[in-house]
Protein backbone atom coordinates (compact mmCIF):
# COMPACT_ATOMS: atom_id res chain seq x y z
CA UNK A 1 0.00 0.00 0.00
CA UNK A 2 1.97 3.12 -1.03
CA UNK A 3 1.63 6.39 0.96
CA UNK A 4 -1.14 9.28 -0.18
CA UNK A 5 0.87 11.62 1.41
CA UNK A 6 0.67 14.62 -1.16
CA UNK A 7 0.15 18.73 -0.71
CA UNK A 8 -3.65 19.35 -0.28
CA UNK A 9 -5.35 22.61 -2.54
CA UNK A 10 -6.12 24.63 -0.14
CA UNK A 11 -2.28 24.84 1.24
CA UNK A 12 -2.36 21.71 3.61
CA UNK A 13 -1.15 18.13 3.50
CA UNK A 14 -2.44 15.05 3.52
CA UNK A 15 -0.63 12.92 6.24
CA UNK A 16 -2.92 9.92 6.61
CA UNK A 17 -5.16 8.63 4.27
CA UNK A 18 -9.30 8.04 4.97
CA UNK A 19 -8.35 4.15 5.30
CA UNK A 20 -4.85 4.83 7.73
CA UNK A 21 -7.38 6.70 9.88
CA UNK A 22 -10.15 4.02 9.88
CA UNK A 23 -8.02 1.49 10.99
CA UNK A 24 -6.37 3.53 13.16
CA UNK A 25 -9.17 4.16 15.04
CA UNK A 26 -10.55 0.19 15.03
CA UNK A 27 -7.33 -0.69 16.52
CA UNK A 28 -7.59 2.11 19.27
CA UNK A 29 -11.33 2.04 20.24
CA UNK A 30 -10.98 -1.71 20.46
CA UNK A 31 -7.56 -1.33 22.39
CA UNK A 32 -9.42 0.59 24.75
CA UNK A 33 -12.08 -1.74 25.40
CA UNK A 34 -9.45 -4.31 25.88
CA UNK A 35 -6.87 -2.27 28.28
CA UNK A 36 -10.18 -1.66 30.75
CA UNK A 37 -11.80 -5.19 30.60
CA UNK A 38 -7.77 -6.62 31.04
CA UNK A 39 -7.25 -4.17 33.88
CA UNK A 40 -10.35 -5.08 35.70
CA UNK A 41 -9.49 -8.78 35.49
CA UNK A 42 -6.11 -7.59 36.29
CA UNK A 43 -6.59 -6.13 39.86
CA UNK A 44 -9.36 -6.48 42.27
CA UNK A 45 -8.87 -2.29 42.84
CA UNK A 46 -9.90 -2.26 38.99
CA UNK A 47 -12.41 -4.45 38.88
CA UNK A 48 -15.63 -1.94 38.58
CA UNK A 49 -14.24 -1.15 35.65
CA UNK A 50 -15.91 -4.22 34.31
CA UNK A 51 -19.33 -3.70 35.98
CA UNK A 52 -18.61 -0.16 34.16
CA UNK A 53 -18.61 -1.72 30.65
CA UNK A 54 -21.55 -3.79 31.23
CA UNK A 55 -20.72 -6.47 33.76
CA UNK A 56 -17.78 -8.80 34.70
CA UNK A 57 -19.36 -11.91 32.82
CA UNK A 58 -20.03 -9.91 29.86
CA UNK A 59 -16.69 -8.44 29.60
CA UNK A 60 -14.71 -12.00 30.23
CA UNK A 61 -17.16 -13.18 26.67
CA UNK A 62 -16.36 -9.87 24.74
CA UNK A 63 -12.86 -9.03 25.16
CA UNK A 64 -11.73 -12.54 23.39
CA UNK A 65 -13.74 -11.27 20.28
CA UNK A 66 -13.19 -7.66 20.65
CA UNK A 67 -9.28 -9.06 20.41
CA UNK A 68 -9.63 -10.34 17.40
CA UNK A 69 -10.74 -7.33 15.77
CA UNK A 70 -7.98 -5.27 17.21
CA UNK A 71 -5.80 -8.34 15.85
CA UNK A 72 -7.08 -7.83 12.31
CA UNK A 73 -6.73 -3.53 12.80
CA UNK A 74 -3.17 -4.18 13.87
CA UNK A 75 -2.42 -6.81 11.08
CA UNK A 76 -3.97 -4.16 8.66
CA UNK A 77 -1.32 -1.63 9.99
CA UNK A 78 1.32 -3.65 9.54
CA UNK A 79 0.45 -4.12 5.92
CA UNK A 80 -0.05 -0.17 5.55
CA UNK A 81 2.64 0.92 7.24
CA UNK A 82 5.58 -2.06 7.85
CA UNK A 83 7.91 -0.93 4.76
CA UNK A 84 7.81 2.88 6.42
CA UNK A 85 8.53 1.21 10.06
CA UNK A 86 12.19 0.17 9.43
CA UNK A 87 14.89 1.77 11.37
CA UNK A 88 17.34 3.97 9.74
CA UNK A 89 21.01 4.94 10.95
CA UNK A 90 19.07 8.20 10.92
CA UNK A 91 16.05 6.71 13.72
CA UNK A 92 19.59 5.82 15.85
CA UNK A 93 20.51 9.18 15.87
CA UNK A 94 17.34 10.80 17.02
CA UNK A 95 17.23 8.27 19.84
CA UNK A 96 20.25 8.88 21.24
CA UNK A 97 19.33 12.14 21.17
CA UNK A 98 16.06 11.84 22.10
CA UNK A 99 15.99 14.15 25.37
CA UNK A 100 16.28 16.94 22.90
CA UNK A 101 12.72 15.99 21.84
CA UNK A 102 11.68 15.06 25.05
CA UNK A 103 12.69 18.55 26.26
CA UNK A 104 10.99 20.09 23.42
CA UNK A 105 14.46 21.27 21.71
CA UNK A 106 13.18 19.65 18.37
CA UNK A 107 15.58 22.03 16.05
CA UNK A 108 18.74 20.07 18.09
CA UNK A 109 16.66 16.77 16.86
CA UNK A 110 17.88 14.96 13.29
CA UNK A 111 14.79 15.34 10.76
CA UNK A 112 12.60 12.43 10.29
CA UNK A 113 10.68 10.71 7.70
CA UNK A 114 6.87 10.25 8.18
CA UNK A 115 7.43 8.35 10.97
CA UNK A 116 9.92 9.35 13.96
CA UNK A 117 12.20 7.05 15.96
CA UNK A 118 9.60 6.65 18.74
CA UNK A 119 6.83 6.41 16.12
CA UNK A 120 8.26 3.15 14.95
CA UNK A 121 8.92 1.57 18.47
CA UNK A 122 5.44 2.28 19.13
CA UNK A 123 4.75 0.24 16.04
CA UNK A 124 7.34 -2.23 16.52
CA UNK A 125 5.84 -2.38 20.09
CA UNK A 126 2.32 -2.89 19.16
CA UNK A 127 3.05 -5.52 16.54
CA UNK A 128 5.29 -8.01 18.57
CA UNK A 129 3.22 -7.66 21.98
CA UNK A 130 0.04 -7.71 19.42
CA UNK A 131 1.29 -11.11 18.38
CA UNK A 132 2.39 -12.28 21.97
CA UNK A 133 -1.48 -11.21 23.23
CA UNK A 134 -2.67 -13.02 20.40
CA UNK A 135 -0.91 -16.10 21.14
CA UNK A 136 -1.65 -15.74 24.46
CA UNK A 137 -4.98 -14.69 24.94
CA UNK A 138 -6.12 -18.02 22.15
CA UNK A 139 -4.81 -20.21 25.28
CA UNK A 140 -6.35 -18.41 27.81
CA UNK A 141 -9.29 -17.64 25.86
CA UNK A 142 -10.75 -21.67 26.04
CA UNK A 143 -9.25 -23.09 29.27
CA UNK A 144 -11.48 -26.15 28.75
CA UNK A 145 -10.35 -27.45 25.40
CA UNK A 146 -6.19 -27.69 26.85
CA UNK A 147 -6.08 -31.02 28.20
CA UNK A 148 -4.23 -31.17 31.41
CA UNK A 149 -0.80 -32.44 29.86
CA UNK A 150 -0.40 -29.07 28.12
CA UNK A 151 -1.05 -27.07 31.18
CA UNK A 152 2.18 -25.60 31.15
CA UNK A 153 1.03 -23.48 27.91
CA UNK A 154 -1.45 -22.09 30.87
CA UNK A 155 0.95 -21.52 32.75
CA UNK A 156 3.23 -18.93 30.33
CA UNK A 157 0.12 -17.73 28.75
CA UNK A 158 -0.93 -16.40 32.52
CA UNK A 159 2.83 -14.36 32.51
CA UNK A 160 2.90 -13.71 28.74
CA UNK A 161 -0.39 -11.87 28.56
CA UNK A 162 -0.16 -9.47 31.37
CA UNK A 163 3.54 -8.75 30.72
CA UNK A 164 2.57 -7.82 26.66
CA UNK A 165 -0.60 -6.11 27.74
CA UNK A 166 1.55 -3.97 30.16
CA UNK A 167 4.08 -2.94 27.82
CA UNK A 168 1.54 -1.75 25.55
CA UNK A 169 -0.29 -0.01 28.27
CA UNK A 170 2.81 2.01 28.34
CA UNK A 171 3.41 2.84 24.79
CA UNK A 172 -0.26 3.91 24.83
CA UNK A 173 -0.46 6.03 27.37
CA UNK A 174 2.82 7.95 25.77
CA UNK A 175 1.22 7.75 22.15
CA UNK A 176 -2.02 9.43 24.11
CA UNK A 177 -0.30 12.19 25.39
CA UNK A 178 1.78 12.55 22.73
CA UNK A 179 -1.07 12.98 20.71
CA UNK A 180 -3.95 14.85 23.42
CA UNK A 181 -1.23 17.12 24.86
CA UNK A 182 1.98 17.49 23.58
CA UNK A 183 2.19 17.77 19.77
CA UNK A 184 -0.76 20.35 18.88
CA UNK A 185 -2.10 19.20 15.54
CA UNK A 186 -1.32 16.00 15.85
CA UNK A 187 -4.86 14.79 16.88
CA UNK A 188 -6.23 16.43 14.16
CA UNK A 189 -3.99 14.60 11.44
CA UNK A 190 -5.37 11.32 12.43
CA UNK A 191 -9.11 13.09 12.40
CA UNK A 192 -9.38 14.96 9.52
CA UNK A 193 -5.60 13.62 7.68
CA UNK A 194 -4.48 17.17 7.15
CA UNK A 195 -1.68 18.71 8.73
CA UNK A 196 -0.41 22.46 8.30
CA UNK A 197 2.99 22.91 6.27
CA UNK A 198 4.77 24.19 9.31
CA UNK A 199 3.82 21.54 11.50
CA UNK A 200 5.09 18.85 8.91
CA UNK A 201 8.41 21.00 8.24
CA UNK A 202 8.54 21.00 12.18
CA UNK A 203 8.51 17.40 12.95
CA UNK A 204 8.80 15.81 9.83
CA UNK A 205 11.04 17.58 7.73
CA UNK A 206 12.35 14.85 5.59
CA UNK A 207 8.38 13.63 4.97
CA UNK A 208 7.72 17.22 4.42
CA UNK A 209 10.66 17.86 1.56
CA UNK A 210 9.64 14.78 -0.13
CA UNK A 211 6.10 15.75 -0.76
CA UNK A 212 6.66 19.16 -1.74
CA UNK A 213 9.22 17.98 -4.53
CA UNK A 214 6.09 15.76 -5.79
CA UNK A 215 5.45 17.31 -9.23
CA UNK A 216 1.77 17.78 -8.34
CA UNK A 217 -1.18 16.73 -5.99
CA UNK A 218 -2.36 13.18 -7.19
CA UNK A 219 -5.86 14.45 -6.87
CA UNK A 220 -6.69 11.16 -8.62
CA UNK A 221 -5.58 8.74 -5.54
CA UNK A 222 -8.22 11.03 -3.21
CA UNK A 223 -10.81 9.03 -1.66
CA UNK B 1 -18.48 -22.79 60.93
CA UNK B 2 -21.97 -22.32 62.26
CA UNK B 3 -22.45 -25.34 64.85
CA UNK B 4 -19.55 -23.18 66.47
CA UNK B 5 -21.81 -20.15 66.89
CA UNK B 6 -24.57 -21.90 68.06
CA UNK B 7 -22.22 -23.69 71.06
CA UNK B 8 -24.23 -23.08 73.98
CA UNK B 9 -22.92 -20.61 76.80
CA UNK B 10 -25.63 -20.72 79.10
CA UNK B 11 -28.70 -22.93 80.28
CA UNK B 12 -31.67 -21.79 82.64
CA UNK B 13 -32.61 -23.69 85.35
CA UNK B 14 -29.47 -25.94 85.09
CA UNK B 15 -28.11 -27.08 88.02
CA UNK B 16 -24.18 -27.53 87.58
CA UNK B 17 -21.50 -26.33 84.32
CA UNK B 18 -22.63 -26.04 81.39
CA UNK B 19 -22.16 -29.65 79.29
CA UNK B 20 -18.94 -28.94 77.20
CA UNK B 21 -18.04 -25.72 78.11
CA UNK B 22 -14.46 -24.56 78.09
CA UNK B 23 -13.75 -28.04 75.99
CA UNK B 24 -11.34 -27.00 73.12
CA UNK B 25 -13.20 -27.35 69.66
CA UNK B 26 -11.66 -27.51 66.38
CA UNK B 27 -13.71 -25.52 63.67
CA UNK B 28 -11.81 -27.07 60.92
CA UNK B 29 -13.11 -29.95 58.49
CA UNK B 30 -11.21 -32.83 57.25
CA UNK B 31 -11.96 -35.87 55.35
CA UNK B 32 -9.60 -38.53 55.33
CA UNK B 33 -9.91 -41.34 52.50
CA UNK B 34 -7.99 -44.57 53.48
CA UNK B 35 -7.48 -45.87 50.22
CA UNK B 36 -6.55 -49.20 51.77
CA UNK B 37 -9.69 -49.88 52.33
CA UNK B 38 -11.60 -48.48 49.68
CA UNK B 39 -13.30 -51.32 47.66
CA UNK B 40 -13.88 -49.19 44.09
CA UNK B 41 -17.83 -49.48 44.99
CA UNK B 42 -18.14 -46.09 43.16
CA UNK B 43 -21.56 -45.04 46.32
CA UNK B 44 -19.61 -41.87 47.19
CA UNK B 45 -19.48 -41.37 42.86
CA UNK B 46 -23.91 -42.02 43.31
CA UNK B 47 -23.91 -39.94 46.47
CA UNK B 48 -22.60 -37.01 45.16
CA UNK B 49 -24.68 -36.66 42.24
CA UNK B 50 -27.58 -37.07 43.91
CA UNK B 51 -27.05 -34.58 46.92
CA UNK B 52 -25.72 -32.27 44.20
CA UNK B 53 -28.95 -32.88 41.71
CA UNK B 54 -26.73 -34.08 38.83
CA UNK B 55 -27.64 -36.93 36.35
CA UNK B 56 -25.91 -39.50 35.89
CA UNK B 57 -23.51 -38.18 31.96
CA UNK B 58 -22.08 -40.30 29.81
CA UNK B 59 -19.38 -42.84 31.06
CA UNK B 60 -16.41 -43.90 29.16
CA UNK B 61 -14.84 -47.50 29.29
CA UNK B 62 -10.59 -47.97 28.51
CA UNK B 63 -10.38 -51.40 29.95
CA UNK B 64 -10.94 -50.35 33.89
CA UNK B 65 -13.37 -49.77 36.25
CA UNK B 66 -13.08 -46.11 36.42
CA UNK B 67 -16.37 -44.38 35.08
CA UNK B 68 -14.45 -41.34 33.08
CA UNK B 69 -11.07 -40.22 32.49
CA UNK B 70 -10.95 -37.16 34.81
CA UNK B 71 -13.93 -35.11 37.35
CA UNK B 72 -16.00 -33.08 35.11
CA UNK B 73 -17.77 -29.96 36.03
CA UNK B 74 -21.09 -31.99 36.64
CA UNK B 75 -19.09 -34.86 38.24
CA UNK B 76 -16.73 -33.79 41.21
CA UNK B 77 -16.23 -37.25 42.64
CA UNK B 78 -13.81 -40.16 40.94
CA UNK B 79 -13.03 -43.18 41.72
CA UNK B 80 -9.59 -43.72 39.81
CA UNK B 81 -8.46 -47.11 39.52
CA UNK B 82 -4.91 -47.99 38.49
CA UNK B 83 -3.18 -51.24 38.43
CA UNK B 84 0.01 -51.43 40.26
CA UNK B 85 3.02 -54.36 40.93
CA UNK B 86 3.80 -53.81 43.99
CA UNK B 87 7.70 -55.41 44.98
CA UNK B 88 5.74 -57.51 48.19
CA UNK B 89 2.47 -57.67 47.66
CA UNK B 90 2.44 -58.47 43.52
CA UNK B 91 -0.50 -57.30 41.86
CA UNK B 92 -2.50 -54.67 43.10
CA UNK B 93 -5.87 -52.16 42.31
CA UNK B 94 -5.24 -49.12 43.63
CA UNK B 95 -8.47 -47.01 44.23
CA UNK B 96 -8.35 -43.71 44.86
CA UNK B 97 -11.35 -41.32 45.03
CA UNK B 98 -10.43 -37.95 43.45
CA UNK B 99 -12.13 -34.29 44.43
CA UNK B 100 -11.26 -30.94 45.05
CA UNK B 101 -8.86 -31.18 48.21
CA UNK B 102 -9.69 -28.16 49.72
CA UNK B 103 -6.11 -26.62 50.04
CA UNK B 104 -5.18 -24.82 52.90
CA UNK B 105 -3.27 -22.25 50.56
CA UNK B 106 -5.60 -22.87 47.39
CA UNK B 107 -4.49 -21.88 44.03
CA UNK B 108 -7.66 -21.56 42.28
CA UNK B 109 -8.40 -18.82 44.96
CA UNK B 110 -5.07 -17.57 44.46
CA UNK B 111 -6.05 -17.03 40.50
CA UNK B 112 -9.43 -15.80 40.39
CA UNK B 113 -10.21 -12.29 39.33
CA UNK B 114 -13.78 -12.64 40.01
CA UNK B 115 -14.68 -10.52 43.34
CA UNK B 116 -16.59 -13.41 45.31
CA UNK B 117 -16.27 -15.95 42.94
CA UNK B 118 -14.01 -18.45 45.61
CA UNK B 119 -14.14 -18.11 49.62
CA UNK B 120 -12.11 -20.31 51.85
CA UNK B 121 -14.25 -20.61 55.71
CA UNK B 122 -13.08 -20.77 58.70
CA UNK B 123 -13.73 -24.39 58.64
CA UNK B 124 -11.07 -24.78 55.76
CA UNK B 125 -13.97 -25.76 53.00
CA UNK B 126 -12.79 -23.88 49.87
CA UNK B 127 -15.95 -22.90 47.93
CA UNK B 128 -17.04 -21.84 44.30
CA UNK B 129 -20.13 -19.19 44.34
CA UNK B 130 -21.29 -19.74 40.53
CA UNK B 131 -23.05 -16.04 40.94
CA UNK B 132 -19.86 -14.44 41.09
CA UNK B 133 -17.96 -16.76 38.47
CA UNK B 134 -17.83 -15.21 35.41
CA UNK B 135 -16.17 -18.52 33.46
CA UNK B 136 -12.64 -16.81 33.02
CA UNK B 137 -11.06 -20.19 34.11
CA UNK B 138 -7.88 -18.75 35.74
CA UNK B 139 -8.80 -20.98 38.61
CA UNK B 140 -7.81 -24.36 36.18
CA UNK B 141 -4.61 -23.07 35.64
CA UNK B 142 -3.92 -22.41 39.55
CA UNK B 143 -5.27 -25.68 40.58
CA UNK B 144 -2.62 -28.36 41.10
CA UNK B 145 -4.71 -30.73 41.03
CA UNK B 146 -7.06 -30.64 37.96
CA UNK B 147 -10.17 -30.04 39.85
CA UNK B 148 -11.83 -27.34 38.53
CA UNK B 149 -14.22 -28.30 35.28
CA UNK B 150 -15.49 -25.17 32.75
CA UNK B 151 -19.07 -25.89 31.83
CA UNK B 152 -19.95 -24.85 28.27
CA UNK B 153 -23.45 -24.57 28.89
CA UNK B 154 -23.38 -22.59 32.10
CA UNK B 155 -19.93 -20.93 31.18
CA UNK B 156 -18.96 -21.32 34.58
CA UNK B 157 -16.71 -24.11 36.51
CA UNK B 158 -18.03 -25.65 39.39
CA UNK B 159 -16.00 -28.57 41.56
CA UNK B 160 -16.63 -30.39 45.01
CA UNK B 161 -17.40 -27.94 47.65
CA UNK B 162 -17.24 -30.69 50.21
CA UNK B 163 -21.21 -30.74 51.04
CA UNK B 164 -20.59 -26.69 52.77
CA UNK B 165 -24.98 -26.64 52.43
CA UNK B 166 -24.18 -30.08 54.89
CA UNK B 167 -22.06 -29.04 56.73
CA UNK B 168 -23.45 -25.85 57.65
CA UNK B 169 -26.09 -27.92 58.92
CA UNK B 170 -23.91 -30.31 61.24
CA UNK B 171 -24.00 -33.08 58.45
CA UNK B 172 -21.04 -35.21 57.43
CA UNK B 173 -20.53 -34.53 53.43
CA UNK B 174 -22.87 -36.89 50.82
CA UNK B 175 -19.87 -39.21 50.01
CA UNK B 176 -18.94 -39.83 53.55
CA UNK B 177 -22.42 -40.87 54.37
CA UNK B 178 -22.81 -43.36 51.42
CA UNK B 179 -19.51 -45.00 51.94
CA UNK B 180 -20.10 -48.64 52.98
CA UNK B 181 -16.55 -49.86 54.43
CA UNK B 182 -15.93 -47.06 56.38
CA UNK B 183 -12.93 -46.03 54.00
CA UNK B 184 -14.08 -42.50 54.26
CA UNK B 185 -14.04 -40.04 57.70
CA UNK B 186 -15.05 -36.65 58.70
CA UNK B 187 -13.94 -34.47 61.18
CA UNK B 188 -11.81 -31.74 62.49
CA UNK B 189 -8.26 -31.87 60.79
CA UNK B 190 -6.51 -33.03 64.14
CA UNK B 191 -9.11 -35.87 64.45
CA UNK B 192 -8.28 -37.28 61.03
CA UNK B 193 -4.83 -36.69 60.80
CA UNK B 194 -4.47 -38.18 64.49
CA UNK B 195 -6.82 -41.31 62.79
CA UNK B 196 -4.75 -41.70 59.36
CA UNK B 197 -1.01 -41.52 61.16
CA UNK B 198 -2.25 -44.55 63.58
CA UNK B 199 -3.51 -46.11 60.46
CA UNK B 200 -0.35 -45.79 58.42
CA UNK B 201 1.32 -47.10 61.03
CA UNK B 202 -1.03 -50.32 61.43
CA UNK B 203 0.00 -50.64 57.69
CA UNK B 204 3.58 -50.41 58.63
CA UNK B 205 3.69 -52.44 61.34
CA UNK B 206 1.43 -54.83 60.92
CA UNK B 207 0.26 -55.12 57.10
CA UNK B 208 4.00 -55.30 55.40
CA UNK B 209 3.61 -51.92 53.64
CA UNK B 210 6.91 -50.25 54.97
CA UNK B 211 6.27 -46.87 52.97
CA UNK B 212 2.74 -46.68 54.44
CA UNK B 213 1.76 -42.88 54.78
CA UNK B 214 -0.33 -39.73 55.38
CA UNK B 215 -1.00 -37.59 52.39
CA UNK B 216 -1.06 -34.03 53.04
CA UNK B 217 0.84 -32.19 51.16
CA UNK B 218 2.67 -29.12 52.45
CA UNK B 219 3.07 -27.16 49.04
CA UNK B 220 -0.15 -26.13 49.32
CA UNK B 221 -0.05 -25.87 53.48
CA UNK B 222 -1.74 -28.98 53.73
CA UNK B 223 -4.96 -30.01 52.64
CA UNK B 224 -9.00 -30.59 54.35
CA UNK B 225 -8.87 -33.55 52.05
CA UNK B 226 -6.37 -35.99 53.13
CA UNK B 227 -5.18 -39.88 52.24
CA UNK B 228 -4.01 -42.87 53.64
CA UNK B 229 -1.83 -44.26 50.78
CA UNK B 230 -0.43 -47.93 50.70
CA UNK B 231 2.68 -46.12 49.41
CA UNK B 232 2.94 -42.23 50.30
CA UNK B 233 6.30 -42.03 48.95
CA UNK B 234 4.74 -42.31 45.34
CA UNK B 235 1.52 -40.61 45.08
CA UNK B 236 1.94 -40.73 41.59
CA UNK B 237 0.66 -44.67 41.08
CA UNK B 238 -2.97 -43.13 42.34
CA UNK B 239 -3.84 -41.82 39.33
CA UNK B 240 -1.38 -39.28 39.28
CA UNK B 241 -1.61 -37.44 42.60
CA UNK B 242 1.00 -35.33 42.47
CA UNK B 243 3.82 -35.70 44.76
CA UNK B 244 4.83 -32.36 45.83
CA UNK B 245 1.52 -29.82 44.61
CA UNK B 246 2.17 -26.23 44.82
CA UNK B 247 0.48 -23.35 42.97
CA UNK B 248 2.08 -22.97 39.62
CA UNK B 249 5.24 -20.83 40.04
CA UNK B 250 3.83 -18.87 37.49
CA UNK B 251 0.75 -17.46 38.77
CA UNK B 252 2.73 -16.71 41.99
CA UNK B 253 4.86 -14.80 39.57
CA UNK B 254 1.99 -13.39 38.16
CA UNK B 255 -0.12 -12.01 40.86
CA UNK B 256 2.93 -10.96 43.57
CA UNK B 257 5.85 -9.58 41.68
CA UNK B 258 4.28 -8.95 38.04
CA UNK B 259 1.56 -7.03 39.71
CA UNK B 260 2.99 -4.97 42.11
CA UNK B 261 6.02 -4.27 39.42
CA UNK B 262 3.01 -3.42 36.83
CA UNK B 263 0.95 -1.23 39.28
CA UNK B 264 4.33 0.73 40.35
CA UNK B 265 5.07 0.86 36.33
CA UNK B 266 1.88 2.38 35.45
CA UNK B 267 1.42 4.74 38.17
CA UNK B 268 4.76 5.80 37.61
CA UNK B 269 4.05 6.51 34.06
CA UNK B 270 1.11 8.77 34.97
CA UNK B 271 3.01 11.03 37.28
CA UNK B 272 5.92 11.32 34.81
CA UNK B 273 3.89 12.06 32.02
CA UNK B 274 2.37 14.94 34.33
CA UNK B 275 5.37 16.45 35.66
CA UNK B 276 6.43 16.24 31.57
CA UNK B 277 3.39 18.39 30.64
CA UNK B 278 4.52 20.76 33.76
CA UNK B 279 7.68 21.19 33.41
CA UNK B 280 7.89 21.59 29.19
CA UNK B 281 4.24 21.52 27.90
CA UNK B 282 3.19 21.47 24.49
CA UNK B 283 4.87 21.33 20.91
CA UNK B 284 3.29 24.67 19.87
CA UNK B 285 2.87 25.19 16.07
CA UNK B 286 1.68 28.65 15.05
CA UNK B 287 -0.78 26.98 12.43
CA UNK B 288 -1.61 23.54 13.64
CA UNK B 289 -5.31 24.89 14.77
CA UNK B 290 -6.06 27.68 12.18
CA UNK B 291 -7.23 25.08 9.54
CA UNK B 292 -8.65 26.52 6.52
CA UNK B 293 -12.11 25.32 5.03
CA UNK B 294 -12.01 22.68 2.77
CA UNK B 295 -14.57 21.86 -0.25
CA UNK B 296 -16.35 17.89 0.04
CA UNK B 297 -15.51 15.28 2.09
CA UNK B 298 -12.42 14.98 3.86
CA UNK B 299 -9.36 13.77 2.28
Amino acid sequence: MRDQSQVLPNGRMLRYSYRERLVHWTASITYVYLMLTGLAFWSPWLYWLAFVLGGATISRELHPWIGLIFTVAVVMMYFMWAFEMHSTENDREWMRGVKHYIQNEDEKTPPQDRFNAGQKSLFWGFVICGILLLLSGLILWFPNYLPWSLRYLRYIAVLVHPAAALITIGLFMIHLYMGLAIEEGALHSMVGGDVSQTWAKEFHRLWYEKIVRQPAPRSEVRK
Amino acid sequence: MSQATMEIRRISGHAGSVPGAGASRDYDVCKLIDTTTCIGCKACEVACLEWNGYGFTQTSFDNSYQTMPETAWNYWNLIKFNEYEHPLHGLMLLMRKDQCMHCEDPGCLEACPADHAIVQYANGIVDFQEDYCIGCGYCMTGCPFNIPKFSTEARKVFKCTLCSDRVSQGLEPACIKSCPTGCLHFGSKADMKDLAERRSKQLRDVSGFGNAGVYDPAGVGGTHVIYVLHDATNPEIYGGLPKNPTIPWSVKLWKHPLKWLGNLAMVGGLVGLAVHYLRFGPKVVPDAKAIPPQEGPRP
